[in-house]
C-alpha cells in the first residue's frame, strides 16, 4: 500500500463530492444530461466492481457483460411481477448476477491465465446465446425484455390503482428518471467506492493483491487462493449486476446484448484507461469513456462543417471527412486508437500518468531531495 | 531418542522413466537441524518438493509428526507447521517488505481462509508489530516500506526467510538458503539460523556450502542419484569414503 | 447415414475455417508467445481482398445499351468487358479465386507492418497486455473497414462453373438428397493444400526446423546466434496470409461485413485452446472437430432434444475440455501456465 499525498477519509470526501457535484462541473463541459450522468454513475460501478477482480487479482475475466445482463433482467422481472420500486430491483439484480458468478467463478478460477479469460468469455457467450434462444420466454429474446400493462405486480396492485400508461420505476414515489435517477445511482456508486476502498486496504485485499504477485508463496504461506478468488469474483460480479439493475432502473428494459463480449471488452477498456488496480482509476476511465461516446458520436458532417468554418472553404472540405472518420458512428475507431495508445505507451492508465506528471512537477522543485525508493549500491549481492 | 517430526518412508519419485528418487527413507527428529547435501542432479529440491505437496511421489509416505502428508494440498501442508524458503526467493515482489511479511501472519493468525475485508490494515496493531520484529530479526527492519522486488537477491533470500520465521513454523525447509551470497552475508545468516535453532525449530537444510553446514547442522543426510547413501554426524560423514567418492571428493 | 455424412460434410467447411484462423493464431501463440486478439481482423481483411479485387474488376463506364431500341439507352459496362470482350466477362467470373494474387500480397504486408510496428514492442509483456493491445487493434481495423465499405455484408460470386451443388448422395451410392454445394468442396480442398503446405514448411525447411525449435525453446535458439527477429516476422507474416486467404475463399460462403473477423476470433480462440495452445496440429484437429460438432448440434432431431444446444455447443465443448484436459487436446506442459 503506498501511502499517496490525501488520507483516505480526504480522498473518500473528495470523490464523494466530486460525484455529486457532477451537474455542476459538467454543465460548462456540455455533459450535464440526466441521462448520461446517470450511465456516468452506473458504469462508474460496474468498472469499480471489475478493478476488484482485474485489478487486486491480475485475473482478466472477458464475461462481466453476463452478470450486468443478469443484473438488468432481474431486474425489469421485479417490475413485472412485484412492484415499480427501485430497492427489490437492486436486490435481486446483485442476488441473480451473484448466484451465477459463484457458479462461472467455480469452474472458471480452476484455471488461470488466459485460460481464466477463454473460460469466461465462454460461459458469457453462452449466456448471451441462450438469451437469444432458448431462454427467450425469460428474456424476450430479440426484443429485449420490456413492461406491459398485463404485468401483474403483485405488490403494487395492492396499493395502487393501476394508471391507464405504463407505470414509472420510482423510490417509494419518487420517480427514478432524470436527475432523482442520478442521484440515486450516484449515493450507490459512492457507497460501491466506499466498500472497494475498504477492500483496497483490508487484509482481504492485501490477500488479493498477494495472489496477483505470487500465487505459488501464497499456497505455501498455508492460504487456501481458491476462496479468496471466489470472493473477489463473486463482489465484482455483485457490483455488475447492481450496474445492470441500475440500467433497468433507469430505463426499464433489458436486452441481450447488454451480455455480449464487447460488452465485457467495454469493461477492461474503462478499466485500463482510468488505471488499473487504482481506486479512482475505474471512475475516471468509465466517465471519460461515456462521456466522449455521447460527444463525440453527436458529431455529424454538418456540425463538423460548422465548426471548421473558420478555414477557407476548400479546406474544410478535406478536414471535415477526415475528421468526420473518427466522430459520430466512427467514434469507436477513436475508441480502439485511445485503447492502443494507452496500452502502449501507459500500461498504468491515466492515474498513473497523473502521478507520474505530479512526481516530475514535484522532482523539478525538490530534485536535491531524491531519496530513491531503488537498492543503494552497497545492497548488491557480491557475486 | 526424541520425538520424530519428519519421517519419508520409501519414497519413490520419477519423471517421465527418469528416476529421481528411489526408496528414500529419511528421520528428522525434533529440533535438530537436518543438512541434505549432494551433488548436482542429486534430487535434493525434488526431496522438498515432495514434502512440501508441490510434487506427489509415485509411492511411499511422507509424515509430519504421525500426520500423513502425502496427498494433501500446500495450503493443508504449510497450515499444518511446515514452511519453506526456496532456492530462488519466492516472495511478493510488488509489495512493501513489511506488507510481505504481514500477510503470512494473516496466515498464522487466520487459517487458510477468512474473509476479512472490512476491517483496514492499519488496524492491525498486531500483526504489524509483530511483522516488524520479525524484519529486525532478519535485519531488514530499516527498509520496510520499501518495495521488495528492488532488494538484492541477499536480501530477497532474507525477507522470504522472515515470511517463513512468521508462521512460526514447526518445521522449516530451506533449500540453499545462502546461495549467491557474499561471505559477509552468509555468516549473518548462519547466525540467523542458529538463533532460531536456539528457539528449538526443527529445520531440514540443502546446502552446497560446507562451511555452512559444518556450522548448522546436528545430523547429516547424503543424497546421490535419487539415494540416500550416507547420514549421521557430520564428521563422520565427512570421514565416509563412499560420500568422498560421491560428492565430496568430486566436488572438491 | 445420410443425415450423418451429410452434417460431416457441413460441419467440415466451416471447421477448415476456424482451422485455418486457428492455425495461425496458434502458430503466433507457439512461436512468437503473442496472444493475437486481432486475428481474426485479419480474416475479415482477407475477405474485404476479394470484395475490393471484384469492385477494382467492375469499374465500368457508361456504353449504349444496345438492347433498348425505342430511345438511346446506357448502361454500365466494365472496362474489362470493353477492353476484352473475350474473357473479360470470365475473368470477372473468377473474381474470387483470382483475388488471391491481391490478398497474398496484401497480406504479407500488413503483416510485416503489424509485426514490425507493434507486435514485437509486446513479446516481453504481459499476455494481458497483449490481449488488450491487439483487442485495441482489432477494433481499429473493423472501423476502418466499416467506414469504408458500410455495415452490410457484400455478398461474392463464386464463378458459374463451381456455383452448383455436387450430387455427393448419387456418387456414393446413397440417397439423391445428399447434395453438397461445389465451392464448399473447393474451400475444404483449399483448406486441406493450405495445411499441408504450412506443415510442410515447417517440417520440411530449415527455415521451418528453426521455427519449430523456437516453439519448443526460445532462448536457446536465440542462443544459437540465429537471427530469431527476423524469423519472427516472417512467421506472423505467414499466419496473417493463411488468415487472408481463408478469408478471401469463405466469401462465397458467408458475404463479408465488418464484424465476422470478431465472431470468427471468438471462436477460433475457443479452438486454440481446445487443441491446446502452441499445438498446431491441436488447432487443426480441434477446428474440424468443432466444426462437425457444430453442424451435428444444428440437426433438428438434436435441438428437440436439449433446445438451444445449437447456440452453445462450441462453448460447451470448450469449457469441458478446459476443465478436463487443462491444456487442451494437443497442449504441452508448460505453455500458458502462468
Amino acid at each position: 500500500m503506498k501511502l499517496g499525498p490525501l488520507t483516505d477519509t480526504t480522498r473518500f470526501v473528495l470523490f464523494a463530492v466530486i460525484i455529486l457535484a457532477m451537474p455542476l462541473w459538467l454543465e460548462p463541459l456540455g455533459g450535464n444530461y440526466p441521462d448520461l450522468l446517470q450511465r456516468f454513475a452506473i458504469y462508474g460501478i460496474f468498472a469499480i466492481g471489475f478493478n476488484i477482480l482485474f485489478g487486486l487479482t491480475g485475473y482478466l475475466s472477458f464475461g462481466h457483460a453476463a452478470f450486468l445482463g443478469v443484473g438488468s433482467y432481474a431486474a425489469v422481472w421485479s417490475f413485472k411481477l412485484l412492484t415499480m420500486n427501485a430497492l427489490p430491483a437492486i436486490v435481486f439484480g446483485v442476488f441473480f448476477a451473484g448466484i451465477l458468478a459463484a457458479a462461472i467463478g467455480f469452474l472458471s478460477l480452476r484455471r488461470t491465465g488466459i485460460y481464466f479469460s477463454i473460460l469466461t468469455l465462454a460461459f458469457a457467450q453462452m449466456s448471451y446465446n441462450l438469451a437469444y434462444s432458448v431462454l427467450t420466454p425469460i428474456t424476450n429474446g430479440e426484443t429485449g425484455l420490456q413492461l406491459s400493462q398485463q404485468d401483474p405486480r403483485i405488490i403494487d396492485s395492492v396499493f395502487i390503482e393501476a394508471g391507464s400508461g405504463l407505470p414509472s420505476t420510482n423510490l417509494f414515489g419518487l420517480k427514478m428518471s432524470g436527475y432523482p435517477g442520478f442521484y440515486f445511482c450516484a449515493v450507490l456508486l459512492i457507497i460501491c467506492f466506499y466498500i472497494s476502498m475498504r477492500i483496497f486496504r483490508s487484509p482481504f485485499g492485501l490477500m488479493l493483491r498477494g495472489i496477483k504477485s505470487n500465487q505459488n508463496r501464497m499456497r505455501y504461506t498455508g492460504l487456501n487462493t481458491r476462496p479468496y478468488m471466489l470472493t473477489a469474483f463473486v463482489i465484482s460480479g455483485m457490483y455488475a449486476g447492481l450496474a445492470g439493475s441500475l440500467l433497468a432502473i433507469t430505463d426499464p428494459l433489458a436486452g441481450a446484448e447488454r451480455m455480449q463480449w464487447t460488452a465485457s471488452g467495454e469493461v477492461v477498456l474503462m478499466t485500463i484507461l482510468g488505471g488499473v488496480g487504482t481506486l479512482a482509476g475505474p471512475m475516471l476511465g468509465a466517465g471519460l469513456i461515456k462521456y466522449f461516446e455521447n460527444i463525440f458520436s453527436a458529431f455529424n458532417n454538418n456540425v463538423l462543417m460548422e465548426i471548421f468554418s473558420f478555414l477557407p472553404n476548400a479546406v474544410a472540405e478535406i478536414i471535415v471527412p477526415i475528421v468526420g472518420l473518427f466522430v459520430g458512428s466512427g467514434w469507436h475507431l477513436t475508441l480502439g486508437i485511445l485503447f492502443m495508445v494507452i496500452v502502449i505507451y501507459l500500461p498504468g492508465g491515466i492515474v498513473e500518468g497523473l502521478s507520474r506528471l505530479a512526481k516530475f512537477a514535484a522532482g523539478e522543485r525538490k530534485s536535491s531531495k531524491i531519496a530513491g525508493g531503488n537498492t543503494s549500491p552497497q545492497d548488491q549481492p557480491g557475486e | 531418542m526424541s520425538d520424530l517430526v519428519l519421517h519419508l518412508d520409501n519414497i519413490q519419485k520419477s519423471f517421465g522413466g527418469l528416476s529421481a528418487l528411489s526408496d528414500v527413507n529419511l528421520h528428522v527428529e525434533e529440533g535438530t537441524t537436518h543438512a541434505i547435501i549432494g551433488p548436482n542432479g542429486a534430487g535434493k529440491s525434488t526431496l522438498l518438493n515432495v514434502c512440501i505437496g508441490r510434487l506427489k511421489p509415485d509411492s511411499g509416505h511422507v509424515t509430519f509428526k504421525g500426520q500423513e502428508l502425502t496427498g494433501r494440498e500446500p495450503h493443508e501442508i504449510a497450515q499444518m507447521g511446515v514452511a519453506r524458503v526456496f532456492q530462488t526467493p519466492e516472495i511478493f515482489p510488488e509489495m512493501t517488505l513489511l506488507e510481505n511479511v504481514m500477510l503470512p501472519a494473516f496466515s498464522k493468525r487466520d487459517g487458510a481462509f477468512k474473509l476479512n475485508a472490512y476491517s483496514g490494515l492499519a488496524q492491525q496493531g498486531d500483526i504489524r508489530d509483530e511483522a516488524e520484529h520479525i524484519l529486525e530479526d532478519v535485519g531488514l527492519a530499516d527498509q520496510m516500506l520499501q518495495e521488495a522486488g528492488s532488494l538484492s537477491r541477499g536480501d530477497k533470500r532474507r525477507l522470504e526467510l522472515g515470511m517463513c520465521l512468521i508462521l512460526r513454523p514447526r518445521l522449516l525447509l530451506l533449500d540453499e538458503p545462502t546461495a549467491g551470497m557474499s561471505r559477509h552475508d552468509t555468516n549473518r545468516t548462519i547466525d540467523l539460523l542458529k538463533k532460531i535453532k536456539s528457539r528449538g525449530m526443527t529445520k531440514v537444510i540443502i546446502e552446497h556450502d560446507m562451511h555452512v553446514v559444518f556450522s548448522l547442522a546436528d545430523k547429516v543426510s547424503v543424497l546421490a542419484r535419487g539415494e540416500i547413501i550416507a547420514g549421521g554426524k557430520p564428521e563422520d560423514v565427512r570421514e565416509n569414503p563412499k560420500v568422498k567418492e560421491a560428492y565430496l571428493g568430486g566436488a572438491h | 447415414m445420410d443425415a450423418v455424412l451429410l452434417q460431416i460434410l457441413n460441419g467440415l467447411d466451416k471447421g477448415a475455417a476456424y482451422a485455418l484462423i486457428a492455425l495461425g493464431l496458434t502458430l503466433v501463440f507457439g512461436t512468437l508467445g503473442i496472444v493475437n486478439f486481432a486475428h481474426g481482423a485479419l480474416f475479415m481483411l482477407g475477405a474485404f481482398c476479394a470484395v475490393t479485387f471484384n469492385k477494382l474488376m467492375l469499374i465500368s463506364t457508361k456504353v449504349e445499351d444496345t438492347s433498348v431500341t425505342l430511345f438511346k439507352a446506357f448502361k454500365e459496362k466494365p472496362y474489362l468487358e470493353i477492353w476484352f470482350p473475350e474473357w473479360g466477362p470470365l475473368l470477372i467470373q473468377y473474381s474470387v479465386p483470382l483475388s488471391i494474387l491481391l490478398a497474398i500480397p496484401f497480406m504479407i504486408l500488413v503483416g510485416y507492418v503489424m509485426e514490425r510496428g507493434l507486435i514485437r514492442h509486446f513479446y516481453k509483456r504481459p499476455h494481458a497486455e497483449q490481449i488488450l493491445v491487439t483487442f485495441g487493434l482489432a477494433i481499429v481495423i473493423q472501423e476502418i473497414i466499416k467506414a469504408v465499405f458500410g455495415a452490410n455484408p457484400i455478398p461474392q460470386n463464386a464463378p458459374d462453373l463451381l456455383s452448383g451443388s455436387a450430387a455427393i448422395g448419387t456418387w456414393l451410392g446413397l440417397s439423391d438428397a445428399l447434395v453438397y454445394p461445389y465451392w464448399r468442396l473447393v474451400y475444404l480442398g483449399f483448406s486441406v493444400v493450405i495445411i499441408f503446405a504450412v506443415f510442410a514448411f515447417l517440417q520440411f525447411t530449415t527455415y521451418g526446423m528453426v521455427v519449430r525449435a523456437g516453439m519448443r525453446d526460445r532462448e536457446t535458439v536465440g542462443l544459437l546466434g540465429i537471427n530469431i527477429q527476423k524469423r519472427f516476422t516472417i512467421v506472423f507474416a505467414i499466419a496473417t496470409v493463411v488468415a487472408g486467404l481463408a478469408g478471401v475463399m469463405y466469401t462465397p460462403i458467408l458475404p463479408p461485413d465488418y464484424h465476422m473477423g470478431m465472431d470468427f476470433l471468438v471462436l477460433s480462440f475457443v479452438v486454440v485452446v481446445v487443441g491446446g495452445m502452441g499445438s498446431l496440429g491441436g488447432a487443426v484437429s480441434a477446428g474440424f472437430l468443432l466444426g462437425i460438432v457444430q453442424s451435428f448440434a444444428s440437426m433438428t432431431i438434436v435441438k428437440e432434444f436439449l433446445p438451444g444446444i445449437d447456440q452453445i455447443i462450441i462453448y460447451l465443448v470448450a469449457v469441458v475440455i478446459l476443465l478436463v484436459l487443462p491444456r487442451g487436446l494437443m497442449g504441452r506442459a508448460g505453455v500458458m501456465d502462468d
